[in-house]
């Protein structure tokens, strides 16, 4: 591969310049991992051959590290997107990838981070199918930000929205709250004294929510929890439906490990981000199948009913703690954790 | 038995326990860390009517004087300094705005998690200043020394501490003093009695006739704690008991009390809402008057100028409770904080607004 790097084993600001040296960074990096019908031709655009209505979606990723326990800036930035496609009710399809690299990253780190995005595509089931790379000089960018966007066809016959949610809806999660969060912070805190095997929860949910929807069509509402956390969801959730929203505090599953490390960094879990965590409301009476469809998927083992939608009309969410006391929950101020996705 | 059933028999023995008293009963818990952990787990609602758990001065960010919050404010914005802080001084303001609308204005302000990080960076970047924002109790001195230690041993001439540390005793002395202090007894504080060791508190249970129980910071440890000082007002005592034994010993923990001895003595120290009170917060002792910011950047510590309208000093001594403040809730918010008690996570505004907030608006208006 000395071409494409003639300058050692680092991006060089050329490798932006849309010259030779750009070209050969995707010949040599970008187009193995990813080939595909509608990305091949390299066209100004791709041509998506959709049918009907579809959903859109974009965002950014700035996590930092780039590589922590379970998971990568790659395959973060396949899943976070596909997972705001398929919580929208659509079937997520296709991908774009820009890259902005900051002069000096190393290859390998790029070629790996590259080859997740791509094993994460096709574990997602989408294409990314256009993209673009930009390298900036050293410090104006932190080693590698990608922004993906996506399309998906929708579901025909499914409408998610959180004002359709009623009193006595149940809410459910598909499993434990946190680790996301508590294992990037971990890893950026390489130097403290917290060892742990906690590790990213980050996953594409498709699949899964696909599962729930055919199972349950009358799902009223779906958000992945990710910044914000759990709690971010609730309380918009609250804020939307107009009603109160009840978490039982005993049903909410935490991993011991992570609640251990939010406890000695002063997080609450409940507002810690996740990457492949769900929050369904469902009618109360489909609670039960609900869970059951989604513990029989690899990604809902610990699937669980954490609350329900209470009568009262104040918008607000309330928390039933694990001693049976009460409080509200709110969406966090600000960035907890700054760049954790 | 569950959490929730145990919780269950020590309320209702709470409840039973304090109707002997004929009279509501308030407690006041000296650290904020019991602070967060009674309102995320929302024991104040499992309370009975007749007893009430009110905060005192156990927020760092909040005792914190505001002469100090300008004099971080004034060094963050000087060329060449590199001020590290933990991150709950980063939005309270003074009169040159927050470190953070410092910070981008293109100051150098970063958040760290500990002392030693501050030396890090002192380590990596000998052409700045590096000022470490040393706030807190007991409990963070011992680490602040330790800092300062580490800077002497490695003779680093950038490093730097702007020495604000306070002590928990005089505080709860200097409320004791007050004629209007309503309270019954104090709910001590695990991390610093592990650090003064248990018989600190003797004088305030001896000489002020005073309960004092040091307790556990989870939900159930912390009612028992009231529970136990319930027991002590109904039975007319003022006794000092230690409910966390395994952790809190009757003696100062030798290492961190050694390291606070070997750095700093006590010297008089300017609290919010409290004053200047003698002998209550931790100077650098004249060896290590090097690594004092004050004395590196010339700085006189000025005159308190307090936000106007801001009530936080009455909160953090037990005077009223946020919702009593005209601007809780409504110009002074987590988002757009006035006081340091809405800034600091550990602060009583920030923890009413966020997890009592229903009951702001049963109150509102009023």
């Amino acid at each position: 591969m000395s071409h494409l790097d003639p300058h050692g084993t680092r991006v060089v600001l050329a490798h932006g310049g849309g010259g030779q040296l750009t070209e050969s960074l995707i010949q040599d990096a970008v187009l193995p991992r990813l080939a595909n019908p509608l990305l091949d031709p390299l066209d100004d655009s791709a041509l998506l051959p959709t049918d009907g209505p579809v959903a859109f979606t974009t965002d950014s990723y700035v996590v930092q590290p780039l590589e922590f326990p379970g998971g990568d800036i790659g395959r973060l930035a396949v899943c976070g997107t596909v997972n705001d496609l398929a919580v929208c009710g659509a079937r997520p399809g296709w991908l774009s990838l820009g890259l902005i690299i900051e002069e000096g990253l190393e290859l390998d780190i790029l070629r790996r981070i590259l080859s997740s995005v791509a094993s994460t595509a096709e574990e997602a089931g989408v294409h990314v199918v256009t993209g673009d790379t930009k390298v900036v000089a050293r410090g104006q960018a932190d080693g590698l930000y990608i922004n993906t966007a996506g399309v998906g066809a929708l579901r025909p016959g499914i409408t998610l929205r959180a004002d359709r949610c009623r009193p006595g809806d149940a809410i459910l999660i598909n499993g434990s709250i946190a680790d996301h969060g508590m294992a990037v912070m971990l890893q950026r805190e390489g130097g403290s004294q917290i060892e742990s095997d906690l590790e990213s929860d980050v996953a594409p949910l498709g699949d899964l929510v696909e599962a729930l929807l055919e199972a349950v069509p009358e799902t009223r509402f779906l958000r992945d929890a990710t910044r914000g956390g759990l709690a971010g969801v609730a309380a918009d959730l609250a804020a939307h439906s107009g009603y109160r929203v009840e978490l039982d505090q005993e049903s909410i599953p935490v991993r011991p490990a992570t609640e251990y490390a939010a406890d000695m960094l002063g997080f609450d879990p409940l507002t810690v981000a996740n990457e492949g965590k769900v929050v369904a409301v469902v009618p109360g009476d489909d609670a039960e199948r609900a869970v059951a469809v989604l513990r029989d998927h690899e990604r809902g083992r610990e699937a669980a009913v954490i609350g329900r939608i209470a009568d009262e009309r104040d918008g607000l969410c309330e928390l039933l703690t694990y001693v049976g006391g009460r409080r509200v929950v709110q969406k966090p101020y600000g960035e907890d954790l700054p760049r954790i996705c | 038995m569950t959490p929730r059933e145990q919780m269950a028999r020590l309320t209702a023995e709470l409840a039973e326990t304090a109707q002997r008293a004929g009279r509501r009963l308030s407690y006041m818990e000296v650290c904020g860390t019991h602070t967060v952990s009674g309102f995320r787990s929302g024991i104040h609602a499992l309370m009975p009517e007749t007893v009430r758990l009110v905060s005192g001065p156990g927020c760092p960010v909040c005792v914190t004087a505001q002469r100090y919050i300008d004099a971080l404010i004034d060094l963050g914005r000087r060329d060449g300094v590199t001020l590290t802080t933990y991150g709950d001084m980063l939005r309270v303001t003074g009169e040159g705005g927050s470190l953070e609308l410092a910070r981008s204005e293109g100051a150098d302000v970063r958040v760290v998690t500990s002392s030693m990080e501050a030396i890090e960076i002192a380590r990596a970047e000998p052409e700045r200043e590096v000022v470490f924002a040393a706030v807190g109790f007991e409990t963070t001195a011992p680490a602040t020394a330790a800092a300062v230690l580490a800077a002497e041993q490695d003779d680093l001439p950038n490093f730097t501490v702007l020495a604000a540390h306070k002590l928990v005793l005089p505080a709860m002395q200097t409320l004791l003093a007050d004629p209007n202090l309503a309270i019954d007894g104090f709910l001590c504080p695990g991390h610093v009695s592990v650090v003064i060791g248990a018989e600190a508190y003797r004088p305030v249970v001896d000489e002020h006739a005073m309960p004092c129980v040091i307790a556990g910071f989870e939900p159930l440890q912390m009612m028992e704690g009231i529970l136990h000082l319930t027991r002590q007002t109904v039975a007319g005592e003022a006794r000092l008991e230690n409910l966390y034994p395994t952790v809190v010993g009757d003696e100062p923990q030798p290492h961190a009390a050694a390291l606070i001895e070997r750095v700093f003595e006590p010297g008089d120290s300017a609290w919010r809402a409290l004053g200047v009170m003698t002998e209550s917060g931790l100077d650098l002792r004249p060896a290590y008057a090097r690594f004092d910011a004050l004395a590196r950047f010339g700085l006189v510590l000025g005159e308190d100028v307090d936000p106007p309208g801001c009530r936080c000093g009455e909160v953090i001594t037990g005077q009223c409770e946020p919702i009593d403040c005209r601007l809780f809730g409504r110009a002074c918010t987590p988002v757009v904080p006035i006081g340091p008690c809405m800034v600091s996570s550990e602060g009583t505004c920030q923890a009413w607004f966020k997890y009592r907030r229903h009951e702001m608006r049963a109150g509102a208006g009023a």
